[in-house]
């Protein structure tokens, strides 16, 4: 199918592209790298009155380290996220999930802040964000807001975002030397979404138990969700089994076409399990 | 609320000036007002890679890019990386390895190849060819085939270049 027809601007500025998105009301659309969008306008599930395309507007994009966090700018393409070495080194989760997000063609196009802001309950980077407890800055004709991950995503493709705000950057702080990141993700071909998937950190060891945990699942529910049962299971020192049959305690998980509940349930406890002992027998090799 | 808007582009080293609806995606501009349809429409939404295309250097799906979004920058279709003779290795090897049958698939399984042959470093292994060639779907091959071209031409490209060093 085609989209419909609409109008189409371009602003330079982050500024102008917030007024033109106040102006255009409820049918305007920021586009950035599109490839979620046009998908959904070729398939006529969005018929918007305008789009506002993003994609030139030069100080979104880019990775800066300012202190102890990493500024990802909402515009920097999955592709340069997945070969920064500031990101490598310092966020490795990112650099990790980033081989399973999409396609490599998709990824010279798609940004991070797109897939953020988009929240699609099976992607990778809203449950990195979680797990790396970023801090996501948003613009809008009133002023500029920041919003931390725990409070940004709220439902299928729901944000705290209001309509017309725009995700102009993500700031993630670098975890402690000792921190470790455990990932996991199952789809049905390299690169498409998940049927279900594990983002994980685990702060240093203290006392043989890590002394932080935070484990975000994607593809189970409407959103990415952290697991507090299996967080504090993992703090308590349980072993990795143990800590598994936690993973979904209060998540709700949703069946869907590639996995019923009882499925998806399983696949989180497996990842989960799997991770935690991979983690915990690298442990043991290098003490 | 559908005018067209002037863009400007260099498509196989040609500079292209045309006026476009913003809702006409890059694959039907090529296609449709160039008349290159050696790029295909197949799912339209980016699952199955046969729109594929170089913008800017840059492998992307020409169904999930607006043609006014490629205003200002180069493109590069099969036809003109064929013309080329960028890629006369590739195709031969998919020839000989018969790694096409219906060819639908096969230009952007041709530009997504390009585009890892063209990254450096070591040949890719075969898990990862298949890694990047996961978002091209070929419904007749079984992949084996293509695998087999893209490892051939990987190799093949790595001792030469060990030979003129």
């Amino acid at each position: 199918m085609k989209t419909n027809a609409f109008a189409y601007q371009r602003p330079d500025t982050a500024e102008e592209a917030v007024r033109l998105a106040a102006e255009g009301g409820d049918g305007a659309r920021f586009i950035a790298g599109g490839q979620s969008l046009l998908a959904a306008l070729n398939f006529r599930l969005d018929e918007p009155e305008a789009l506002i395309d993003i994609s030139r507007i030069a100080t979104l994009r880019g990775i800066e380290r300012r202190e102890n966090r990493l500024l990802i700018g909402a515009l920097t393409r999955h592709a340069e996220v997945a070969a920064s070495p500031e990101v490598a080194r310092d966020l490795p989760l990112i650099a990790r999930a980033m081989r399973e997000v999409a396609h490599p063609a998709i990824r010279n196009r798609g940004t991070f802040g797109g897939s953020l802001a988009l929240a699609d309950p099976a992607a990778e980077m809203p449950a990195c964000a979680l797990a790396l407890d970023a801090v996501m800055h948003v613009l809008s004709p009133e002023g500029r807001r920041q919003v931390p991950a725990a409070e940004f995503f709220c439902g299928m493709y729901e944000t705290a975002l209001e309509p017309g705000e725009l995700l102009t950057g993500v700031e993630i702080p670098l975890p402690e030397p000792g921190a470790r990141h455990g990932f996991s993700e199952l789809a049905r071909r390299h690169g498409d979404y998940a049927m279900a998937g594990l983002a994980m950190m685990l702060g240093p060891r203290s006392g043989g138990v890590p002394s932080w945990a935070r484990v975000a699942f994607f593809g189970l529910s409407d959103c990415p969700a952290r697991s507090a049962a299996a967080e504090a299971a993992i703090l308590s020192g349980a072993r990795p089994e143990d800590c598994a049959a936690k993973a979904c305690e209060e998540i709700e998980v949703f069946g869907d076409l590639n996995a019923d509940e009882a499925t998806k349930r399983h696949y989180a406890e497996v990842m989960l399990r799997r991770e935690l002992t991979r983690l915990a027998n690298d442990e043991e090799r290098t003490a | 609320m559908s005018a067209t808007l002037p863009i400007t582009l260099t498509v196989n080293g040609e500079s292209v000036s045309a006026d476009v609806a913003p809702r006409v995606p890059l694959v039907d501009f090529l296609r449709e007002t160039l008349g290159l349809t050696g790029t295909h429409l197949g799912c339209a939404h980016g699952v199955c890679g046969a729109c594929t295309v170089r913008v800017d250097g840059a492998a992307v799906r020409g169904c999930l890019m607006l043609a006014v979004q490629a205003d200002g920058a180069t493109v590069e279709t099969v036809e003109g990386v064929s013309d080329s003779g960028e890629i006369a290795d590739l195709q031969d090897a998919f020839h000989r390895h018969n790694a096409l049958q219906c060819g639908f698939c096969t230009a952007g399984m041709l530009m997504t190849a390009a585009e890892l042959l063209d990254a450096g470093g070591p040949p890719p292994e075969r898990a990862e060819i298949r890694e990047h060639i996961s978002g091209n779907y070929c419904r007749c091959t079984g992949y084996q085939s293509i695998v087999d071209a893209v490892e051939e031409v990987a190799q093949a490209r790595a001792a030469d270049k060990g030979g003129q060093a």
